[in-house]
């Protein structure tokens, strides 16, 4: 498993062409091509000022502007369900290349996980000028847990889209499930809602339980909130647990690897 | 002795199939709580067993056998893309393998950044592609479209860049997969000689073909499979001529059975429908009908129009009955399978149940058109019948067998002269004749060819 691990090292070069030719592929055709990363997040933004000011105005003390806040949650939880729904019809989309080609097949889901990265990598920009726009700057010596959140939610998806590829390859109907699970998922994480609400009070224990809290509230108060980041001891324990479900991704996906040019 | 460049130890391959199904679905396999059963292997499948074989660095090597036989299989293990179930496999050197053309082209993507992708996917460094790039292009004819997206392409270019993306890794080891007939002629000579020049700078090539031609002119050794295991190997002409005999073997036993099958059935029938009495019959009319004697054209082959009606049979009142029919080759033996210009002949075991006077043996020939190739019958050959009793044997001997390639089927019919059928069978016996020519037509005329004046021809290689 570990000289497999190494191996794939020697394949950074073919991950790099990878990743640039989903992006490439994926705008090529469209007129506006790569502004869509960056229109994308604008509208949503739109979107969410409009209905959290006009329509359902939230005056949440301390949240504010609300739509703001949310989109720090929304975009690297983009990353994470995009990633792992591409990932899950990874193999089976490149099922060609496993059959017909000699090629380490963890390149693809990793693919998946990356290509949307550079995604969230794009719309970042946005968030910036509008926080700097609404006069929110962000703490800049809690900047330095930026990365780490990232590094971090990279090691997770990318162990959960391993053993995602792995089993939809034998069970297809993950994919559904999938999509199903991650809206729940969502709504079970502090994105459209803070962590800092009294009425979550009561539910803490549990909200501690699910990973992706400790990423959104890193992000938000990273990016969001002008205090010290607090929550950094749950970020550094969840990149250790990251590691883990990375590893036992890796090891599922490397023992079901010679049954995917059979069943693929 | 050098170290073999490929290197096969008791291989073998067993492919697993996952309980039966095609696609199962997490939530049944949850439900009856066999996550980790339908993970597992239920059945398997031997593709490839106990073979062994080396390829010494070199040479060109040819595998040949029929479909199913784990030629493809091997080739894969070869290149690493599956591994093997038991035993060894050794490779030395850089393998590239043209089993899939141009797996792994984005269809949204330009020629040129696919040429990259499946140059690295392939194994080349960016730089090395760089350096090449004009080559592959050149090699593709594809200097105007590069820059268009893949999917615009046709069939033919796409498989052309393919081919020219892993001929230009420059392996020390070729892997090539029935990829011969991608490309116009033209194309097709451009790869060959290709191939040709690979030899030449002392490269190794493993060549999974159908066409035994070219296993015959550019293989050093030849392996051929069947059903998984290794038949025979060494020297090509040998192991092609091995194959071509269990070929024949394999149809010989195919038109046994398809004409025992066809005999039983018509046989069958016949036995249920009431035996009709003299005077009355209990053919299909047209058969019979055109078989009368006042026509000249006499009775099996009622010319072309009844073959529209044409289709498996036997009926008649077997007063006298055509117990069995063997076609013979040139030893005499029973067999189905025939070269073309060699001796044949036609047996009919014929038992008449009591004395008859009226009796003509008929044989006609159908080719797999349906056309009447050629038809004959005592009758129409001015011998009047006299007396038949008892077991007799009757034998149609053909000096020479002037047909081209094909499949061909008869009708045996005995009957009397107004065409009254004692026992006929309709295109019950199929046989196959094989030509080294590949001349059409219905008929092959004994022929020679000669020239004068300056004519000349170059012998083929």
């Amino acid at each position: 498993m570990f000289s497999n691990l190494y191996q794939l090292l020697r394949y950074r070069g073919l991950v790099q062409s990878l990743v640039a030719r989903e992006l490439k592929a994926r705008y090529r055709g469209s007129v506006l091509g790569f502004l869509w990363s960056f229109i994308n997040p604008l509208l949503l933004l739109g979107i969410y000022s409009f209905i959290f000011t006009t329509i359902m105005p939230n005056r949440v003390e301390g949240v504010q502007p609300y739509a703001l806040f949310m989109l720090c949650g929304i975009l690297p939880w983009t990353w994470f369900a995009a990633s792992l729904t591409e990932a899950s019809g990874s193999l089976i989309a490149g099922g060609n290349l496993i059959k017909k080609v000699l090629f380490p097949a963890e390149v693809l889901p990793i693919v998946s996980v990356l290509a949307n990265m550079v995604h969230f990598a794009l719309a970042l920009p946005i968030v910036v000028i509008f926080l700097v726009l609404y006069q929110h700057p962000p703490d800049l010596a809690g900047l330095i847990w930026f990365p780490v959140a990232v590094i971090v939610q990279l090691i997770f998806t990318t162990g959960l889209a391993l053993v995602l590829a792995a089993m939809t390859v034998h069970f297809r109907d993950i994919r559904d499930i999938l999509a199903n699970l991650l809206m729940l998922w969502f709504f079970a994480t502090p994105i459209i809602y803070p962590w800092s609400q009294k009425e979550m009070e009561a539910y803490r224990r549990l909200f501690n339980l699910n990973p992706f809290t400790h990423l959104a509230v890193t992000y938000q108060e990273v990016l969001f909130f002008p205090g010290p980041v607090g929550h950094w001891r749950w970020l550094l324990a969840l990149g250790v647990a990251s590691v883990l479900v990375f590893l036992a991704g890796y090891w599922l996906f490397d023992r079901l690897r010679d049954s995917f040019a059979e069943v693929v | 002795m050098t170290t073999p460049a490929i290197e096969l130890k008791n291989v073998s391959k067993i492919y697993r199939r996952y309980g039966g199904r095609q696609f199962a679905t997490l939530k049944s396999a949850l439900l009856q709580r066999s996550v980790l059963r339908d993970l597992n292997p239920t059945d398997t499948f031997p593709a490839l067993q106990d073979v062994s074989f080396t390829v010494q660095p070199g040479i060109t090597y040819g595998v040949i056998g029929r479909n199913g036989s784990g030629k493809s299989t091997a080739l894969k293990l070869v290149a690493g893309i599956t591994k093997p179930t038991s035993g060894t496999v050794s490779v030395r050197g850089r393998v590239s393998a043209l089993i899939e053309l141009g797996a792994g082209f984005h269809p949204e993507i330009s020629g040129r950044e696919n040429v990259f992708i499946n140059g690295i996917m392939l194994g080349l460094s960016k730089r090395e592609i760089a350096e090449r790039f004009d080559e592959i292009v050149e090699f593709a004819e594809l200097e105007n479209f590069i820059d268009a997206p893949v999917k615009t392409y046709s069939s033919g270019m796409y498989m052309r860049l393919g081919f020219a993306v892993a001929i230009h890794v420059d392996p020390d080891l070729l892997l090539v997969d029935e990829v011969l007939a991608v490309g116009d002629e033209g194309f097709t000579h451009k790869c060959l000689d290709k191939f040709a020049e690979f030899r030449r700078r002392g490269k190794t090539i493993l060549l999974v073909t159908h066409s035994l031609g070219v296993v015959e002119r550019f293989c050093d050794e030849a392996l051929w499979l069947d059903h998984g295991r290794a038949r025979a190997h060494g020297d090509p002409k040998r192991v092609v001529d091995a194959y071509l005999t269990a070929v024949e073997e394999g149809e010989e036993e195919l038109l046994a059975t398809t004409t025992a099958r066809a005999v039983a059935a018509a046989s069958n029938v016949a036995g249920e429908a009431p035996v009709p009495t003299a005077g009355e019959s209990a053919a299909p009319a047209a058969p019979a009908a055109t078989a009368a004697p006042a026509n000249d054209e006499a009775q099996p082959e009622g010319g072309i129009q009844d073959m529209f009606l044409a289709s498996e049979g036997r009926w008649g009142s077997r007063e006298v009955e055509i117990s069995k029919v063997d076609l013979l080759g040139r030893d005499g033996e029973p067999s189905f399978v025939f070269h073309s210009g060699d001796p044949m002949a036609i047996r009919l075991a014929v038992k008449a149940a009591a004395p008859v006077d009226d009796f003509v043996f008929g044989i006609s020939l159908f080719n797999a058109e349906g056309v009447c190739c050629y038809g004959t019958n005592t009758y129409i050959e001015e011998m009047s019948p006299g007396r038949l009793d008892g077991e007799v044997s009757v034998l149609f001997e053909v000096a020479a067998l002037d047909l081209v390639e094909g499949t061909y089927k008869i009708d045996v019919a005995v009957h009397k002269r107004d065409g009254y059928p004692y026992d006929y069978h309709r295109l019950l016996y199929t046989f196959r004749v094989k030509s080294r020519t590949h001349d059409v037509g219905i008929y092959r005329p004994a022929h020679r060819w000669s020239f004068t004046g300056t004519v000349t021809f170059s012998t083929p290689e």
